[in-house]
C-alpha cells in the first residue's frame, strides 16, 4: 500500500483546501494533509486510466489560449445576442476527431462549448464524429478546419495519442 | 480605500454585470433552446469572472492578504458550465425538440440523437 497512490491529486487536494478555507493556520495543513491522503486513498481503486500529460509546457499553453479564446467568446456572443437575431444563421455540424481517449474528448468537447459560437452536443459511439450546435454558421469547412488546428491538434499532442 | 482601488473594482463590477445581464437577456431573446444554450455557457462566464475579480481585489484590500479562493470559483464553472451545456442539449435532441426553420445541418438531427456515425457530403477525412 502506497502512501501517495496518487501524487498529483493529493497535491492538488491540498492546495485547493488550502485556497478553499483561504488560510495556511496550522489546523488547515493538517486537515488538508489528512484529505490528500485519505481521499486518494479511498478513490485509486474506482479510477480509470487516464492518458498522462506528455508535455506539460504545451499544456500551460493551451491553457491560457482557451482563455483568451473564452474571453473573444463572450464579447463574440454578446455582439451576436444584442444584435439582430433574424440573421443568425443557427446549425449543426459533426467534426470528425481524432482523439480518441475519454480524457482527450471531454477536454476538446468542453473547449468547443467554451469558445466562440459553439457548443458540443454529441460525441457518435464510435468516437469518430463531435456534433456542435453553432450560433451563427458561416462556412461550415472553416469552422470544422480551426477547431481541427487550434484545439485537436494540441491536445492530441498533449497527450500524445 | 485607495480611490484607484474603487475604481478598478467598479469597472470589473460593472462589466461583469453587463456580460451578465446580456447572458440572461439572449434566454429571453433566442428564439430555440439550441440557440438559448449559448448565451448562459458564454456571456455569463465572464460576467461571474467580473464579478469575482471584483471580491477578490476588494476582499484582498479589506483583509491585508491575497485572496485567491474566488478563482477557484471560476474554475468550477469553467468545469462545469460545458458539461451541464452538453447535458441539456442532449435531453432537448433525446425529446426531438424543433429547432427553427432556418437551421442549417437538421437532418443531422436523428443522427446525433442515435450517436450514429455521419458523413457530411462535403468533409475531407
Amino acid at each position: 500500500m502506497k502512501l501517495f497512490p496518487m501524487p498529483f491529486h493529493s497535491l492538488l487536494l491540498f492546495v485547493v483546501w488550502l485556497l478553499l478555507n483561504n488560510s495556511i493556520s496550522a489546523g488547515h495543513i493538517v486537515l488538508a494533509t489528512f484529505f490528500a491522503i485519505t481521499i486518494p486513498w479511498l478513490v485509486t481503486g474506482m479510477r480509470d486510466e487516464h492518458p498522462k500529460i506528455l508535455k506539460p509546457w504545451l499544456a500551460i499553453r493551451y491553457v491560457l489560449m482557451v482563455m483568451k479564446d473564452i474571453l473573444t467568446a463572450n464579447v463574440e456572443v454578446a455582439l451576436l445576442i444584442v444584435g439582430p437575431v433574424k440573421k443568425l444563421k443557427p446549425g449543426f455540424v459533426a467534426i470528425p476527431i481524432d482523439v480518441d481517449s475519454d480524457l482527450g474528448i471531454t477536454i476538446l468537447a468542453s473547449t468547443v462549448s467554451l469558445t466562440p459560437g459553439t457548443v458540443s452536443a454529441e460525441v457518435s459511439k464510435d468516437r469518430a464524429w463531435l456534433y456542435v450546435h453553432s450560433l451563427h454558421l458561416e462556412n461550415e469547412a472553416e469552422l470544422i478546419e480551426s477547431v481541427k488546428q487550434r484545439y485537436e491538434r494540441p491536445i492530441k499532442e498533449i497527450f500524445g495519442c | 480605500m485607495p480611490f484607484y482601488l474603487e475604481i478598478i473594482i467598479c469597472v470589473s463590477l460593472l462589466t461583469g454585470g453587463a456580460f451578465l445581464l446580456i447572458g440572461s437577456y439572449g434566454l429571453v431573446r433566442l428564439p430555440d433552446i439550441y440557440m438559448r444554450l449559448h448565451s448562459p455557457t458564454k456571456a455569463s462566464t465572464l460576467g461571474i469572472t467580473g464579478v469575482l475579480v471584483a471580491s477578490m481585489i476588494f476582499q484582498s484590500h479589506l483583509k491585508g492578504f491575497l485572496s485567491i479562493q474566488e478563482l477557484l470559483i471560476t474554475l468550477f464553472l469553467l468545469i462545469t458550465a460545458p458539461v451541464a451545456a452538453n447535458m441539456i442539449a442532449k435531453t432537448a435532441l433525446h425529446f426531438r425538440t424543433k429547432p427553427i426553420d432556418k437551421t442549417q445541418g437538421q437532418e443531422l438531427m436523428e443522427t446525433i440523437r442515435d450517436r450514429k456515425s455521419t458523413k457530411p457530403p462535403h468533409t475531407p477525412r
